[in-house]
């Protein structure tokens, strides 16, 4: 390993297993508290005989409580599930949904203060100094990723280039001028960095960029090391959602094995969405989460809809905090095709793989007749063109047979030109469904 | 005596086939021969032209998949039976033929016709020591 292992705090991140369930359990008590203020969580918790934080008596009685979903998030919109004066709240986030309705997150000063913390923490553990020179090219304002990790960054000390999303020349530009060396930014728009380098005049040899955060929307290990390899970086992956403040949720470390989530801030549940049943780690479930030290918006068993994986031991890092793999998957990106659950990302895996086609890729599903038809789409990586009609045939069956062996489904397969694909610099909209929703 | 082939891959989408002439028109590329492949959702338009590597870079700027490739132009009697004469060599030798297509333009009495053969040199070899006319890139240009 070329870096060293740095910490933020290392107590804290190191912490022991018992003292850190003592925290928890302390900081449970207050957050149950806390949320006992809300007419919401004080009907829900009455129910099931929660009146004050002392019927919390250990990490135990979490159990007891009813999970928190997206939907009571929405139900109680604008107001939210605020436990706090509203003169103490400095910052409000909204996330809009599919939907249309948001949800509505509130926070104090404290809050913002413990959340600018995390992120400072897990930016540390992917070593970043306040030598770097951090290029955030995410997006601001009501989208958390984008100030969640300004503010880190200025806390660390690190010059920060609050580029915001798009104008790939300019950002190029910046990139070079200032000798970036940390960027933040959707893994598409990486993608599309790597199709314009060259065009809008610039190498990647004189660019000084040594890491990246990818983050909001979904990407496979594959993709992380086509970025990697193209930019000559490393990547690396955070989790954060804005329910939960937002980026710095778990993080990376040096060693890429699943990301720590900060469990002194956050109570890790994992269960199963079907049977709502607690899950052992080493088992895909749906992550639930509990926030530890939040005043204005505190969730208690927040259904995450991500479902991911607690990594199994220890990590050579140190840190105590428990990892968890890449999300696989929302329970709400969960497809249905005729039956049989696919993943957005299982398609993702398998297109990356083929290296004749390029990154930017669509799934298309429709009806035909009582049958679900799902097509998907792909562009032809210009370089590798043979000028054969026989070759693309044989490479439309060869994406044909890899997607049936990864989702059991025979999709069809559609070649287009590069570039003919939309194309997204924040959130590639990967998925279009026509199927009449019932 | 091998000349260049430009293919280039069009997705089924209308006005596709008219922008990719017309990004050779713009770029001052003559189309001496063309032929398309195609399938249902896609095709391959292939092509000799005067200036391979402009308009290689001309299809590339306006954003088109393109390759170049090795294929062999012969004269053919433009006469009945002139091209079985010539297919009959290739049949003796053991040449094997992946696609053919014939010229616009003719040098007199004689026709053009491309061949992509799987082993393009050995095509040469036999196709010379059977007497049979290969049209070289000064000539096409020319044309
Ligand atoms: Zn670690």
């Amino acid at each position: 390993m070329k870096e060293k292992i740095a910490f933020r705090d290392a107590q804290k991140e190191c912490i022991d297993g018992q003292a850190l369930r003592k925290y928890q359990l302390e900081r449970l008590k207050e957050t149950v508290g806390h949320a006992l203020r809300t007419p919401f969580y004080q009907h829900r918790l009455n129910k099931v005989g929660i009146r004050s934080s002392d019927d919390i008596r250990s990490l135990k009685d979490l159990e007891r409580i009813p999970f928190t979903t997206k939907d009571d998030l929405r139900e109680s919109y604008p107001r939210g599930l605020l436990a706090t004066d509203m003169k103490k709240v400095v910052r409000v986030h909204t996330s809009s949904g599919t939907t249309g309705i948001p949800t509505v997150i509130y926070h104090t000063q404290e809050d913002l203060d413990n959340w600018t913390e995390l992120v400072v923490r897990s930016i540390v553990a992917c070593g970043v100094t306040s030598d770097d020179v951090f290029q955030n090219m995410m997006t601001y304002g009501m989208f958390t990723g984008g100030l969640g990790l300004h503010y880190g960054a200025e806390r660390l000390g690190a010059l920060v280039i609050p580029s915001g999303s798009g104008n790939t020349k300019r950002q190029l530009q910046l990139m070079k001028d200032f000798r970036t060396t940390v960027v933040h930014a959707t893994p598409s728009y990486m993608f599309h960095f790597s199709s314009k380098i060259g065009e809008l005049g610039f190498t990647v040899e004189e660019l000084n960029l040594k890491k990246a955060f990818l983050g909001a929307e979904p990407y496979s290990e594959n993709t992380r090391k086509k970025i990697e390899e193209f930019f000559k970086i490393d990547v690396y992956n955070s989790y954060g959602l804005s329910e939960m403040n937002g980026p710095g949720v778990a993080f990376e470390c040096i060693y890429k094995t699943g990301m720590h989530l900060w469990e002194d801030a956050y109570i890790l549940e994992m269960i199963d969405p079907e049977t709502k049943k607690n899950l052992g780690d080493d088992t895909q479930g749906e992550l639930v989460l509990t926030t530890l030290c939040r005043q204005a918006t505190p969730l208690l068993r927040y259904r995450t809809r991500d479902l991911t994986t607690v990594v199994k031991g220890n990590c050579p890092c140190g840190r105590t905090h428990r990892r968890i793999s890449r999300i696989a998957g929302r329970t709400d990106d969960m497809l249905i095709i005729s039956g049989v659950n696919v993943f957005p990302s299982q398609i993702e895996q398998v297109i990356m793989k083929i290296p004749e086609v390029g990154n930017n890729y669509q799934i298309y599903l429709a009806k035909e007749g009582a049958l679900d038809k799902l097509t998907v789409k792909v562009e032809l990586y210009s370089k590798l063109f043979s000028g054969d009609l026989q070759d693309l045939e044989r490479l439309k069956r060869k994406i044909q047979d890899e997607l049936r062996a990864s989702i059991v489904i025979t999709p069809m397969v559609e070649l287009h030109e590069p570039g003919s694909l939309p194309e997204f610099e924040l959130k590639a909209k990967r998925v279009v469904d026509e199927r009449i929703k019932i | 005596m091998k000349i260049t082939q430009i293919s280039v891959f069009l997705e089924n989408k209308k006005g596709r086939l008219f922008e990719a002439t017309k990004a050779l028109g713009d770029a001052g590329v003559d189309i001496k021969a063309l032929t398309i492949a195609e399938n249902e959702d896609f095709g391959v338009l292939r092509m000799v032209v005067d200036k391979p590597q402009d308009a290689l870079a001309a299809f590339k700027k306006n954003g088109f998949v393109a390759s170049l490739t090795d294929i062999v132009a012969v004269e053919v009697d433009d006469t009945p039976g002139g091209l079985a004469r010539i297919l009959a060599v290739f049949n003796k030798n053991d040449l094997n033929v992946e696609y053919m297509y014939a010229f616009v333009e003719k040098t007199a009495d004689k026709a053009i016709v491309v061949f992509r053969f799987d082993d393009p040199d050995k095509a040469i070899v036999i196709l010379t020591k059977n007497n049979v006319k290969i049209v070289g890139k000064k000539e096409i240009q020319t044309l």
